[in-house]
């Protein structure tokens, strides 16, 4: 199976039903992508393809083979991506951290369909569990950066 | 991966000490890290001569690199509670280092490390900061004092002449400056100075205590860079999932399918274990779905075989039980009492009787419990695990190995969340699972528990059935208050003996309220729970001051007060107090009960919830609304006093944290069991809060200079009263159980 991963194309020896979630981690070491729940209910696992959030713990690799994947490895590789992780140091968005690559592409996701979201494109798209509660940082840090009064700080 | 120099310390301990200290290793990364320390049982001979000064091993807690930055290992985990940086603020202030220089690791196992007043080493309770305040200040005084000595050799002057500015020596007559990073080689071989001698800075010239200093973990979280226990990978590793019985207690029978499942493209071997079989496989992916196809015959426990296990009833129900704590009656232990309540509810103008009820819940931390378990060729083991209390975890590998404990090696990774999970329940943690794979297969073992094995064998807070008598007098005052709990708590619930005294906190959050009610008893009614408990998130008080803060509410409406007037009065003679009930109010812009109507025209109520808990006091007060039957919270206003503040912002981060588990628990959360097991499984069968659900946060933090207290956890307890008073407001009903998603209020 070949996956174009982060702008390198990879081969991985999977069965074509594995999710891509396991291809990342278990095949390519990419293990900044998270297990959470196996069945799309946390986001922990998001990564982009062609851009849109993905969930990747229920998504086929098959699925995905030809597409632009994207993972938190590369997120500052891309512009939105780079200014997404400024304004969560800005506004010291993470505590435990483990949501927060999710969040992260999520959020990216986000700001490129919907540059200036409201409170209910922020309720409706940034649908992520966090445990320790992080939520209304990661809702000022989308403000912040929709705003365009700051290159989201940093 | 790092190896400790703690894995050879009988060699060690041959060695002249200087050459125990700060070597770089080679590690099989093939990276050049450090070891630290002094041999394991030196330092301990050293703590043993006496608990005055813990934490004073300055080597072993400290590495100056010669790019001037800190390595700190510090005593307590990092779980996103912030104390990592917390830690890097208090050595730093008096070590004379900026924080941001500092790199922090949890520190190994090891009784030099144990800087808590109980000798003990555990991330918990809201203890990091306060309790390990004096030894890390300490310990930088004494790191600086010995940098200090090395200045003064290498600039041919006296001590005396000499002092620091961040990160270097200064001799002030001369000009003349040295990095830290140049001295440390010459000044970690220094005698460590008598604890006694150091003199602290004065408080009024803190640079970085008290400040809101950026934390050192937060560009590394935005960027998946850190490695939790799940992503920790070893050369030769294989991949495990396990399959549990459905109810603890059970054991293994016959597997119908093993010679198939052995087959499925992946597969490396089926085991069976102590109540599970687990598949191991080269990825773990083949490992789930071989596990999962797993056909079990599992065997009932036979009636008293197994006395060190719950064993977990085939006709277990939580709505059963609940049933059986509100009407069980037996043996009442008093944990508190004043004045005489039978004499007050009799002389009392009305009594008021009420049976509050809490639910047992779950953990739910975003990162799934896994353990990689290594057993080395010279027969030493590496474990790398989450976990919040590495001694403990140790003794324990090396009681059910037979192991001694210093050929085991705990690594312990930043936890991906933890809300009490990581501490040590029997049949909680993956660990007994991987170690034994590991020794089946002679291969390094990471098993990862899936979400449904997490839902199915987490350690669970309590349930309690309270049974409130209060008494008020022809004004409507509380005077008299008879408390009977039905519950039994986490610590008496962690095994299967009961302590000789009540455990604590069984009835915390219900003993230790401030009011002044002058006839009261506060009593346990113990009842054994079929299921196994745990500490979660400001554990007794997670849930007693919901039920004792909500029966007030109840009082104050029998007896025709306004609710935070009442409080205010029956806190009269309580100034901190006081102060701080008054702080949450001026912060909601004044008290405002309602039910009013808001700018968009819902009908709102506010309501207050007060918690003493873990050493510092809050007030809260939530506003709600109804939105299709569904209780909505638009607004939560809190008020800490943890006495003294090391980074306010943390503190507000961590208000922000504990509110949001408190309104998951109080609206959404329950665990419920039908037939001996649990219904969720995972997140869709157990929601907790998102995003959408957060209200708007407006924290006030008061430093009244009394005790530093918890910061962690005394956010939560006061949250759900806050919000189930404005409901009941709102609604004109009484409410006495959380969650809120039981109740219907279409209607």
């Amino acid at each position: 199976m070949e996956l174009n991963i982060n702008g390198i194309q990879h081969h991985v020896d999977v069965e074509p039903d594995t999710p891509l979630l396991w291809a990342l981690r278990d095949d390519l070491a990419m293990t900044g992508t998270k297990y959470g729940c196996g069945l799309a209910q946390c986001g922990a696992c998001t990564v982009l393809v062609d851009g849109q959030a993905v969930r990747s713990c229920v998504t086929p690799v098959e699925k995905v083979a030809g597409a632009s994947i994207t993972t938190i490895e590369a997120i500052e590789q891309d512009d939105l991506g780079k200014r997404v992780v400024a304004a969560w140091v800005k506004h010291q968005v993470p505590q435990c951290g483990y949501c927060q690559s999710g969040q992260v592409m999520a959020a990216t996701s986000l700001l490129r369909q919907v540059p200036h979201p409201t409170d209910a494109d922020i309720d409706a798209a940034m649908v992520n569990l966090c445990r320790c509660g992080t939520y209304n940082a990661i809702r000022a840090a989308i403000h912040d950066l929709a705003s365009g009064s700051t290159d989201g700080g940093a | 991966m790092v190896n400790g120099l703690f894995d050879d310390a009988s060699l060690m301990q041959q060695g002249p000490v200087n050459l125990s200290r700060r070597r770089f290793m080679l590690t099989s990364a093939g990276a050049f890290v450090l070891g630290f320390g002094l041999p394991a049982r030196q330092a301990r001979a050293q703590a043993a001569q006496g608990p005055k000064y813990r934490g004073t091993q300055v080597p072993a807690f400290l590495e100056i690199r010669p790019d001037n930055t800190v390595r700190l290992q510090s005593p307590f985990i990092e779980g996103g509670q912030g104390t990592f940086t917390a830690m890097a603020q208090i050595v730093g202030e008096e070590l004379d280092a900026d924080p941001s220089t500092f790199l922090v690791e949890n520190a190994p196992a090891g009784d030099e490390y144990a800087v808590m007043d109980s000798g003990m080493r555990i991330t918990g309770g809201s203890m990091s900061v306060r309790n390990g305040y004096p030894a890390m200040r300490r310990l930088g005084a004494l790191g600086r004092e010995m940098l200090l000595q090395a200045g003064a050799q290498h600039l041919g002057v006296p001590v005396s002449e000499l002092t620091t500015q961040p990160g270097q020596v200064v001799h002030v007559a001369s000009g003349r400056t040295v990095k830290y990073g140049e001295l440390a080689h010459v000044a970690m071989d220094l005698p460590v100075p008598d604890p006694a001698s150091v003199k602290l800075r004065d408080p009024s010239q803190f640079r970085w205590i008290g400040k809101s200093v950026k934390r050192l973990d937060i560009y590394e979280k935005s960027t998946g860079k850190v490695d939790y226990a799940i992503d920790v990978r070893v050369d030769g590793m294989l991949h495990a999932a396990v399959q549990h019985a459905p109810r603890l207690g059970m054991t293994v029978g016959s597997i119908r399918n093993e010679e198939q499942v052995r087959q499925m493209k992946g597969v490396h071997s089926v085991h069976r274990l102590p109540g599970a079989v687990a598949v191991v496989a080269e990825r773990w992916w083949h490992a789930r779905r071989g596990v999962e196809a797993l056909l079990v015959n599992w065997v009932e426990a036979e009636p008293g075989v197994a006395s060190d296990i719950r064993v977990m009833p085939a006709d277990f129900s939580t709505e059963e039980f609940r049933k059986h704590l509100a009407t069980v009656s037996g043996k009442e232990e008093n944990a508190e009492t004043k004045g005489d309540v039978t004499r007050g509810l009799k002389n009392a103008h009305t009594v008021v009787e009420a049976t509050y009820f809490s639910q047992y819940v779950n953990h739910g931390q975003l990162e799934p419990p896994s353990a990689l378990a290594r057993y080395n060729p010279d027969g030493t083991l590496d474990v790398w695990l989450p976990n919040q209390a590495p001694d403990m975890f140790r003794a324990d590998m090396a009681r059910r190995t037979g192991m001694d404990a210093e050929k085991i090696t705990i690594h312990s990774p930043l936890l991906g969340g933890f809300f009490g999970r990581h501490f040590l329940y029997d049949h909680g943690s993956p660990y007994p699972q991987a170690i034994a794979l590991a020794k089946a297969t002679g291969r390094p073992i990471k098993l990862i528990w899936t979400r449904e094995e997490e839902f199915l064998r987490d350690a669970l807070r309590p349930m309690a059935a309270v049974r409130f008598r209060a008494g008020l007098d022809t004004t409507g005052c509380p005077v008299a208050l008879d408390v009977v709990s039905a519950t039994e708590g986490a610590t008496e619930g962690l095994g299967t003996k009961r302590g000789k005294d009540l455990d604590p906190t069984a009835l915390e959050g219900l003993t230790n309220k401030a009011y002044d009610i002058p006839d009261r008893r506060i009593a346990q009614l113990f009842v054994r729970n079929p299921a196994t408990l745990g500490y979660w998130r400001s554990v007794g008080n997670s849930m007693n001051d919901f039920l004792y803060e909500t029966f007030l509410d109840e009082l104050a409406d029998k007896g025709r007060q306004d609710p935070y007037e009442l409080r205010l009065h029956l806190l009269r003679d309580n100034r901190r107090l006081t102060t701080l009930l008054k702080a949450v109010a001026d912060l909601s812009g004044g008290w405002k009960r309602g039910p009013f109507t808001a700018a968009d025209g819902s009908r709102r109520a506010r309501g207050i919830g007060m918690a003493s808990p873990f050493g510092s006091e809050a007030a809260a007060i939530a506003e709600v609304s109804l939105e299709n039957g569904r209780v909505r919270v638009h607004e939560v206003w809190e008020a800490i006093d943890p006495g003294k503040v090391v980074n306010p912002a943390i503190v507000e981060a961590q208000v922000n944290g504990a509110i949001a588990l408190g309104l998951s628990q109080v609206l959404l959360e329950e665990t419920v069991y039908e037939n001996g097991m649990p219904r969720a499984r995972n997140y869709d069968g157990y929601p907790i809060l998102a995003l959408n659900q957060m209200p708007r946060v407006h924290v006030k933090i008061v430093e009244s200079g009394e005790k530093m207290g918890g910061v962690g956890e005394p956010p939560l307890p006061a949250i759900p009263p806050a919000v189930v008073n404005a409901v009941s407001t709102l609604t004109g009903r009484r409410i006495r159980s959380m969650p809120l998603s039981r109740h219907d209020f279409a209607s």
